[in-house]
């Protein structure tokens, strides 16, 4: 578990132990190759860093990475993941996050990883002499106005400046290729790009709009792109805090994914977030129709077998065991750019359905074993019921003498009598209180009227 | 001198008929002034009239005996002549000069205020408004002075009477203000908040076209009582309070809306702190016993609340949930509560629980139907007295003027024109 490793483990040490585990759980699958694939990467135990940045590709790895560093407490794992950070950017052109990174370093892992001005610098230098290039050729063909080399034009700025970290600028060049789309295909892949940009950005509004925008273009559509549609609408959700509509969002995405999308997500990313935001936000029959009977998404519950075995035990009452699964969780999820902000809420909003669901089906509920089978204390299950009673989320009372909980079903025939009551009362009241408003403005009204006249 | 006896016989002579009364007034009114000019004198003529046969006559030279300064041995005597006067008078004659019977009254509620005994001028004042007012829903500008009366002499169930009254008609709104202020004072007095917070309610809601003090001050007791009959203050005025109103009250009102405020918050240290910091404040508007109402309203309602949770709950966590002091304060107020009938509950004393119940009130009896009975009748004459004054108002000219011109027209009749000109 974590903070239990002082120093850190060999890298070949860490694989191979991880290996043989992944080797005996994983289920016969037929669609991984490797054995990396089919690795419970986000499991209960200390992440495994190589084997995390290998579901990712491109900038959203090195984000990914530098977000670990920044918010492990382990230095091992820290130093490993900045190393891994310089080693990818030193493949790529962004000297802006390089410099980030070694700064980050401070020295720490030797000479090798330190400040390369040189390398730096050849690297700004291409970049001015590429930009340049582009523009000359961009000024041409917007002279001879033939629109497919203007959007290729755009385009290659829009690639070329994300390259280099320009976000803003690369967004605004993708979005101009907008007016020399012919195809519905080009439309696509403007969208695509718009999405993937703003993801970086973390501006998800515009995903949300881009994403509507290439729906309205099925013919074009594949099945990956579809996936990837999908995925993108749902991180946009899942930002907003809709978990229910991220949850129905991931669920529909189709097995074609793949590895697709690897410079946004991963399809173990898909089942968690997914399987997390449906728990929270479901009800029994829509987790049972939309999750637990969901052929497509099983496999991707396959990748993440704890987020499977935890779905499955909410679903069967096995509270215990299901929190347990939660808490080992937790800290891998902390780690994770996206849902890091949301663990909290999403566990509290499952911890209160899993109580909720308990009391259900009973008319009165010994407090100790429901302490029991909740791990905690009377006094705090006894605190959590009041706040959900006080909700109105559970209709019971608590003897608090005996710590028995007794379901309470309200008398309907008393309370409409008392409704009745009160309704008559108010409308007496309001109806009184109308006439006489009344009377005193036809008084000012004649007392003007009699003035004008 | 002469005009004055020759008015005296007058007066003796035209007090039988309706016709001789209404002669007799036009009498009097030209007389008017030549009273007035002869006040001092008019003393010893007044033992010539019979107060209950010559009332309207009694009433001119009564008006004019009255009008200079008083000094308090005067005070003394005119108070009671004009009690005399008010209980033997003929409602019908002095209904004929209502100005000069409410100048009548107010000078005598002065004068009683002056001897500083109000309590005698509680049962004329109220003998004197049934005289005057033309049906019970009626409000006349004697109202608000007997209600002072009554809140002078603490003398409150007197005004119970005027107060369960509906009313419906009134003469000036400023009586109508001043009346709903004191009658809700009086029913704070008595503990009946809702009827309090109806009239304070009117009050507040009243078309005004400028701010004014009375609503200012009764803003703040309605906040204040609202707190500790529901439990939480009015945020916002409702819409059909006036826009001046709207605009004005809370920024006067200050320091009771963040009192309001920190009692919603339900932490009773930091309502306590609140009210010792502000205590000059609440002391300078005498709201100072009704804030501390409300402070203690507090506890209740968090009690109340714990029983919508509990079904049985130990004296000592009471205590420890409602920020009490120990469970033996904690049992006082329970016990205060059930008596008051504001929660069923029973309190085991061996074991220190409280135990909290259902309301046992099942709907069944006999003098629940008839309370739901009486409300459907009170209710459907409601209903059909404002279902009149629509009619009523469909009728008025000035309504169909005004609605007529802006009507939308889909028949060829519809563009007739709707009268525009009347002779009223």
């Amino acid at each position: 578990m974590d903070g239990e490793d002082g120093a850190p483990k060999s890298l070949m040490e860490e694989m191979y132990a991880n290996g043989i585990e992944g080797v005996d759980d994983a289920p016969s699958s037929s669609t991984s190759t490797t054995i990396r694939k089919n690795r419970p990467i986000i499991s209960g135990e200390q992440l495994d860093i190589e084997a995390y940045a290998a579901l990712y590709s491109g900038r959203t790895k090195i984000m990914r990475l530098i977000f670990l560093a920044d918010h492990c407490d382990n230095s091992g794992m820290q130093l490993e993941a900045l190393r891994m950070a310089y080693d990818e950017l030193k493949k790529g052109e962004n000297t802006q996050l390089f410099r980030e990174v070694v700064q980050k370093i401070d020295g720490r892992l030797g000479p090798n990883y330190s400040t390369d001005a040189t390398w730096c610098a050849m690297v700004d230098r291409k970049a001015d002499q590429r930009k340049d290039k582009l523009e000359s050729e961009l000024n041409a063909y917007r002279t001879n106005l033939i629109k497919e080399s203007i959007r290729m034009g755009y385009n290659d700025f829009g690639d070329f400046y994300y390259a280099h970290g320009a976000l803003g600028d690369a967004f605004k060049s993708y979005v101009r290729t907008r007016d020399y789309c012919t195809t519905s295909k080009h439309i696509i892949q403007m969208c695509l790009s718009a999405i993937l940009v703003s993801i970086e950005m973390g501006q998800f509004a515009h995903v949300t709009s881009y994403v509507s925008k290439a729906e309205q273009t099925p013919e074009a559509l594949d099945p990956p792109s579809i996936a990837k549609l999908r995925c993108a609408a749902g991180l946009a959700h899942l930002e907003a805090k809709k978990y229910k509509l991220a949850a129905r969002k991931f669920l529909e995405v189709g097995p074609e994914l793949g590895n697709s999308y690897s410079e946004v997500i991963a399809p173990q990313d898909v089942a968690t977030y997914g399987g997390l935001c449906a728990l929270a936000s479901f009800d029994r029959t829509e987790l049972k129709n939309k999750v637990i009977d969901n052929i497509n998404f099983r496999n991707f519950l396959e990748l993440v077998p704890e987020v499977r075995e935890l779905i499955n035990d909410f679903y069967s009452s096995h509270y215990a065991s299901c929190l347990e699964y939660l808490g080992n969780l937790k800290s891998n999820l902390m780690l994770d750019i996206h849902i890091h902000d949301h663990v909290e809420t999403l566990y509290d909003q499952i911890r209160s359905r899993a109580l909720i669901q308990y009391t259900h089906p009973f008319v009165s509920v010994d407090m100790r074993m429901m302490a029991d089978a909740f791990k905690t204390s009377v006094a705090g299950l006894e605190k959590e019921l009041e706040s959900l009673i006080t909700d109105n989320q559970i209709q019971a009372r608590i003897d608090s003498h005996n710590k028995i909980l007794y379901a309470r079903h309200a008398d309907q025939r008393n309370a409409t009598f008392q409704r009745v009551l009160q309704t008559g009362n108010e409308f007496d009241w309001d109806v009184r209180a109308m006439l006489l408003r009344a009377n005193l403005l036809k008084h000012e009204y004649n007392l003007r009227a009699s003035r004008k006249i | 001198m002469n005009s004055v006896e020759g008015l005296v016989n007058q007066i003796q002579g035209l007090s039988t008929t309706a016709s001789d009364v209404l002669s007799l007034q036009n009498l009097l009114k030209q007389a008017d002034d030549s009273l007035h000019a002869e006040s001092t004198r008019l003393l010893p003529f007044l033992d010539q009239l019979d107060p209950s046969k010559h009332s309207l006559g009694y009433l001119y030279f009564l008006e004019a005996c009255t009008a200079g300064p008083v000094t308090k041995e005067q005070a003394g005597s005119y108070v009671l002549m004009i009690a005399r006067f008010i209980t033997s008078c003929i409602a019908e004659q002095i209904r004929l000069a209502p100005d000069k019977f409410i100048t009548v009254c107010k000078r005598f509620k002065d004068q009683v205020l002056l001897l500083e005994e109000p309590l005698r001028g509680v049962a004329p004042m109220l003998t004197a408004i049934r005289k005057l007012q033309s049906s019970s829903e009626h409000l006349t500008a004697l109202h608000p002075e007997f209600l002072l009366l009554c809140l002078l002499s603490r003398c409150y169930k007197a005004g119970l009477s005027i107060l369960e009254e509906d009313v419906f008609e009134v003469d000036q709104p400023r009586d109508l203000f001043l009346f709903c202020y004191y009658g809700g004072m009086i029913s704070i007095g008595k503990k009946w908040f809702r009827k309090a917070l109806e009239l304070l309610h009117n009050v507040v809601t009243a078309p005004m076209s400028t701010i004014n003090a009375i609503a200012v001050e009764a803003f703040k007791k309605y906040i204040l009582v609202s707190l500790i009959h529901h439990g939480q203050s009015p945020t916002n005025l409702p819409k059909y309070a006036s826009s001046v109103a709207q605009r004005n009250l809370k920024n006067l009102c200050q320091p009771y809306i963040e009192l309001a405020n920190s009692y919603s918050n339900g932490k009773i240290a930091d309502i306590e702190t609140y009210v010792e910091a502000n205590k000059d404040k609440f002391e300078s508007d005498n709201n100072l016993g009704l804030v501390k109402q409300a402070v203690s309203s507090m506890y209740k309602r968090n009690i109340q609340r714990l029983t919508q949770t509990y079904l049985t709950l130990s004296l000592q966590d009471i205590a420890n949930r409602v920020q009490l002091n120990s469970p033996k304060e904690a049992e006082m107020h329970v016990l205060q509560m059930i008596k008051d009938g504001e929660i069923y509950a029973t309190i085991n004393q061996k074991d220190g629980m409280v135990r909290f119940l259902e309301d046992p009130e099942q709907y069944k009896t006999c003098e629940m139907i008839e309370h739901i009975d009486s409300s459907i009748q009170r209710l459907m004459t409601l209903s059909k007295k404002l279902n009149g004054l629509d009619e009523l108002m469909s009728c008025d000219p000035l309504y169909l003027l005004k609605a007529g011109r802006e009507r939308q027209r889909f028949d060829f009749d519809d563009f007739d024109n709707v009268p525009q000109r009347f002779n009223i």
